[in-house]
């Protein structure tokens, strides 16, 4: 055999291997697909229930089969969501808790941060790791006693139950902190030496600076407030200022059984949206938040 | 003088900060467990005035001898085994799956992270209504209107339709609802993290796989899996935390009766029985609880990161 016969057979061999290859991985890339297309499948398939559900008419819900289209689009169904769930009230109320504990719990941690990031006392590292320590112990544990608390305070069935007890987030302080240790020292000296107040650099430099972590906080709490559900329960459980979690899970009782889904599947759309429109036009500010967060809400 | 200013100057900062925390924080984890060390201990009793707690640990007997806190306990306990595994290995198999395409994979990301912005009240309510069947079953004389959507697709693929959630319908039924809801839930979160550290794996390890050709699952199995070995712990130590807190889930899917019309409360958890507690009045009790699981959240956490030191490459 000549060296030249020798060589053309190993380049077919060659060839056949990584044809072979090629298929194996071809077909493996399309099993990588299938999988991720039916997992996606998965995990909207219950958006998609609730949307032509709640689009249904009653009877039509009710047919042995079900159709996954509606053969009628009956939008009165939202409006009557609207009116038996008391929606507008519900969602008034949770916009105020969400707006004003936001703003007051950004302020407090802002400044906290400030004080840990940049200026020196006595015991600051300690406190700070006590602080953190506070993290590891489950909020339930807290819920009793701030239950009691805020019954002898009498701020039962108002809103300031609702806000206050929540307003000292250990952990958005922790990331802020983390965030204002990243602005190089320089600038701050240099403001110094220009006369500028600790207030002053703290909200004309620092504040700007931080503002991604700032957003990424403000979603986080407000999708808190919309969520929350066990302490509103709790405290707040009235017309006047029941929030919307709670609203909508007493004015929908049953969930079983002769249940008029399409309205209650409307009800549910409706709560659901303000989250998704949120997550449409922020979903990098979330995302990251949560990424270093690992709690919801 | 310019160093005790600014020791004034910082104090002025944190001191908003530091009294809500007293009051909110602090207070509550001395006064839990003060009230849990008390006997039968409650405001009611309490505020009447000369009545006198001794000291003991009758809280966490009663706590413990209680039926109704075994069956949280198990119901929590059998979550979290169920839903942790199951969520951590799909999160895993599509963070890897998603690290591999390139077309679509942006789309597909958003879309595996939407269960994470929604209201697990709300959406539980959705699950009810696709596993709920229309009518009556689990009566003597059952009258089935619609068997639900899941239980259509359950008969299209030649099965019998099953009681999910129902009246009569059986406590692993029920279980299953929960479990398909939970780890739905879950997989955003672990998704997120897990495909965070997929990315910061260093490419050279795949391109020496592919120089040997080896196959795509020993690369997952021998390569991918031991270097995301701490994000994995992390999700599975976060996973188990959020499981030994359930609560929310089981509202949205059973409403607040925690259970089917013939069985209300048998899908209680930790969380709902220390609400329960506190809801009648026996602060002692919900204190005790409280304390219970703080100290369960404690071990398993301790045990996943005695496991991950022995497994987790760093």
């Amino acid at each position: 055999m000549s060296q030249q016969t020798l060589k053309v057979m190993q380049s077919r061999d060659l060839k056949r291997t990584t044809s072979k290859q090629n298929i194996g991985h071809t077909l493996g890339t399309v099993g990588i697909y299938a999988f991720l297309l039916f997992m996606a499948l998965v995990v909207l398939f219950p958006f998609y229930w609730m949307v032509i559900s709640s689009l249904k008419s009653l009877a039509e819900y009710r047919m042995s089969k079900p159709t996954f289209w509606p053969q009628t689009l009956l939008l009165s169904n939202y409006r009557d969501a609207f009116t038996t769930a008391n929606l507008g009230r519900l969602f008034l109320n949770t916009a105020y808790v969400g707006i004003v504990s936001t703003l007051l719990s950004l302020f407090i941690t802002i400044i906290t941060a400030f004080a840990f990031a940049r200026l020196d006392f006595k015991g600051k590292d300690l406190l700070f790791a006590a602080l953190l320590g506070t993290m590891m112990i489950p909020g339930e544990l807290f819920t009793i006693t701030n239950y009691i608390t805020v019954n002898s305070f009498g701020w039962t069935h108002t809103f300031t139950a609702l806000i206050v007890p929540f307003l000292v987030s250990v952990f958005y302080i922790y990331l802020l902190r983390q965030n204002f240790l990243q602005i190089p020292n320089e600038l701050y000296l240099a403001a110094k030496v220009d006369g500028t107040s600790d207030w002053k650099y703290l909200w004309k430099v620092m504040v700007p600076l931080a503002l991604p972590t700032l957003i990424s906080i403000t979603i986080l709490k407000m999708m808190g407030a919309w969520n929350s559900y066990i302490w509103p329960r709790l405290v707040a459980n009235d017309d006047m200022h029941r929030l919307v979690t709670n609203g909508l899970r007493n004015a929908f009782k049953d969930t079983s059984g002769e249940v008029n889904y399409p309205v209650q599947m409307a009800a549910v759309a409706l709560v659901s949206a303000p989250l998704f429109m949120v997550f449409i036009f922020l979903r990098k500010y979330i995302m990251a938040g949560v990424s270093r967060s690992g709690i919801k809400g | 003088m310019v160093e005790s200013k600014q020791q004034w100057k910082a104090w002025l900062y944190l001191s908003p900060a530091i009294a809500l925390l007293l009051v909110f924080t602090v207070w509550p984890i001395v006064n839990t467990v003060r009230m849990a060390l008390l006997e039968d201990y409650s405001i009611a009793a309490a505020s009447g005035g000369d009545r006198v707690f001794s000291l003991g640990i009758g809280n966490f007997v009663k706590v413990a001898q209680y039926q109704n806190f075994l069956t949280c306990l198990k119901n929590t306990a059998l979550l979290c085994v169920a839903t942790v595994p199951i969520s951590t290995l799909l999160a895993l198999l599509v963070a890897v799956a998603l690290n591999s395409i390139k077309p679509l994979r942006k789309t597909l990301q958003t879309i595996f992270f939407l269960p994470y912005v929604t209201n697990s009240i709300a959406i539980g309510m959705v699950f009810a209504a696709m596993f709920n069947i229309v009518g009556s079953v689990g009566t003597r004389r059952p009258n089935i209107v619609t068997l639900g959507i899941i239980n259509n697709v359950i008969e299209f693929f030649g099965g019998h339709y099953v009681n999910w959630i129902n009246t009569g319908s059986s406590y692993w039924a029920n279980m299953i609802v929960l479990i398909i809801y939970i780890v739905w839930n879950a997989l955003p979160f672990k998704i997120l993290i897990l495909l965070g550290g997929l990315q910061s794996i260093n490419k050279q390890y795949y391109e020496a796989a592919k120089v040997d050709s080896t196959p795509r699952w020993r690369v997952l199995w021998r390569i991918t899996v031991p270097l995301l070995s701490p994000m994995i712990a992390y999700v599975v130590i976060t996973g188990f935390i959020g499981g030994f807190k359930e609560y929310t889930s089981i509202v949205g899917i059973f409403g607040e009766s925690l259970g089917p019309a013939h069985a209300p409360g048998r899908l209680n958890t930790m969380v709902g029985f220390i609400y329960e507690a506190l809801e009648q009045y026996h602060q002692g009790r919900a204190s005790a609880a409280a304390l219970i699981l703080f100290a369960i959240i404690l071990v398993v956490t301790l045990i996943n990161l005695q496991v991950s030191k022995k497994r987790v490459h760093y």
